[in-house]
């Protein structure tokens, strides 16, 4: 904790010139994740991020911070496995503390058809390159001795799939670590410039209008969260996306150790313990599509008795605060990254509630594409031009949050 | 908290319905046929505003009902 206090980043803020190389709407993760590869991998430096409020204020900012790569279709698990490597190593790369900690992360099965579900996720998992064993209940009670085998005598634990490398990182650092390595390579970063339309010649994009006037440029990624449907209109293409809020809430301190992340698809719930030592607590998102970011009292109450059945103590916590990000949920939820079918206009989207863990990799792949012109093979399966193909990615059960 | 008056149940919680999409409408736009499919199988509006759509009353009377909502603040109009 005390190198995050005492080793400041060094952010600094550009005005922007009138055209660029690439422009990157979306000072998220994604999007400065994408900037600091331009810059670091492939030599493209004239790359602006335009933030419509400032850095990291959307999903990167609200999310639960879980690092994970144990998905239950092998293009997914791919990608999130070279992402959750990326992330191991990210604190050199970007000589930066992100907080990353290895907390490993059980997947509970309370019947025998989820007992069945995670035994064939463990094995899809290991012949992808990822790790994911199964766990005995006894097992499971060893790495995380709070948790009531018996569920409240309503979900009693039958085994469990269980993924060592899972990790959680600091989510304001790992935005900040990406932005001050984009900038330290010359990328501008632009907050409170929000863009309102897309500039077009003939069917290609050419740049964007923002509040202060177009800038013009040979590539437009769109990294936007929440609003990429209307960002997307704009340039005439139109995405399998729908828009929910996510909710989620911290406890008060809870003075003992809490080592694993805890994750279960019946309940839809999922529990860690913050550095804070806060617990935290996700669950589904809401059921229909909003731009609000208002919280709801019958989320808390609902995830609540869901997760005091798994461990009794949190009967005993106090609720601290609650939150609301809107997740851009695609048709088959996966994630949606490279070429729209217009010239010049690039898409990192449907990030839904798994787009953290995927900063790195998804930073990285699409900073490949703009800077080779070619898609490279972690990143196909997911286009946009699947859903015409009807080669759909579809995952909903390993989202944890469907 | 949003609430969803049911034409034969009367007001009552979201958490009793189930969403149901928005209600599809052919992008006229479109004119090859097979592009036109894709679109009003997969594709979503997904507006920032007015939006009709279809919910279904699963834990009261069963059936569908239509509605309008507005998605910035979510607040049910008609």
């Amino acid at each position: 904790m005390s190198d995050f206090i005492e080793r400041r980043i060094a952010l600094s803020w550009a005005e922007p010139k009138r055209t660029y190389d690439v422009v990157i709407i979306g000072g998220g993760g994604h999007g400065l994740a994408t900037a600091y590869y331009l810059a670091a991998r492939h030599g493209i430096t004239d790359v602006v991020v335009l933030e419509a409020g400032y850095i990291g204020a959307g999903n990167s900012g609200r999310n639960t911070t879980i690092i994970r790569a144990n998905y239950g279709i092998p293009e997914a698990v791919r990608f999130y496995q070279h992402s959750l490597e990326l992330y191991q190593g990210l604190e050199d790369e970007l000589d930066c503390s992100i907080m990353h900690t290895r907390k490993g992360l059980i997947w509970l099965a309370h019947t025998e058809p989820q007992l069945r579900a995670e035994r064939a996720r463990s094995l899809l998992n290991v012949a992808c390159g990822a790790e994911t064993v199964m766990i005995t209940p006894e097992e499971t009670k060893q790495l995380c001795p709070q948790l009531d085998l018996t569920g409240g005598g309503r979900y009693p634990v039958l085994g469990a799939s269980y993924h060592p490398a899972a990790a959680t990182a600091r989510h304001d650092r790992v935005v900040w670590a990406y932005a001050q390595g984009a900038m330290r390579r010359g990328v501008h970063v632009v907050q409170h410039r929000k863009v309102t339309g897309l500039l077009r010649d003939g069917a290609r994009i050419t740049g964007v209008d923002t509040t202060a006037g177009p800038i013009h440029a040979r590539v437009v990624l769109s990294a936007v969260g929440g609003n990429v449907s209307t960002v997307a209109a704009q340039a005439g293409v139109r995405l399998p996306i729908r828009s929910h809020p996510l909710q989620a809430f911290v406890t008060n301190f809870y003075t003992e150790a809490f080592q694993p992340i805890v994750s279960d698809t019946e309940l839809l719930c999922y529990v860690s313990q913050t550095e804070r030592g806060q617990m935290l607590i996700g669950a589904e998102y809401d059921a229909q599509p909003s731009y609000s970011l208002r919280s709801s009292f019958s989320f808390l109450q609902s995830s609540a008795a869901k997760v005091t059945h798994l461990f009794p103590f949190m009967r005993d916590l106090r609720i601290l605060r609650q939150w609301t990000g809107i997740c851009d949920i695609s048709a088959d939820f996966s994630p949606i990254m490279g070429a729209t079918g217009v010239d010049g206009f690039l898409v990192t989207t449907g990030w839904g509630t798994w787009g953290f863990k995927a900063i790195p990799a998804g930073g990285e792949q699409m900073a490949q594409l703009i800077a080779t012109g070619r898609t490279p093979p972690l990143l196909e399966p997911f286009s946009l031009d699947r859903f015409a193909r009807d080669h759909t990615m579809a995952d909903p059960g390993s989202t944890g949050t469907h | 908290m949003l609430w969803i008056t049911c034409p034969t149940c009367g007001r009552r919680p979201a958490e009793e319905y189930r969403f149901g999409g928005e209600l599809r409408s052919i992008a006229a736009w479109i004119t090859d046929p097979a592009e036109r499919d894709v679109d009003y199988v997969w594709m979503s509006d997904n507006p920032e505003g007015m939006t009709i759509e279809r919910w279904f009353h699963s834990a009261g009377c069963r059936r569908w009902l239509t509605l309008h909502r507005d998605t910035r603040t979510d607040s049910v109009v008609a």
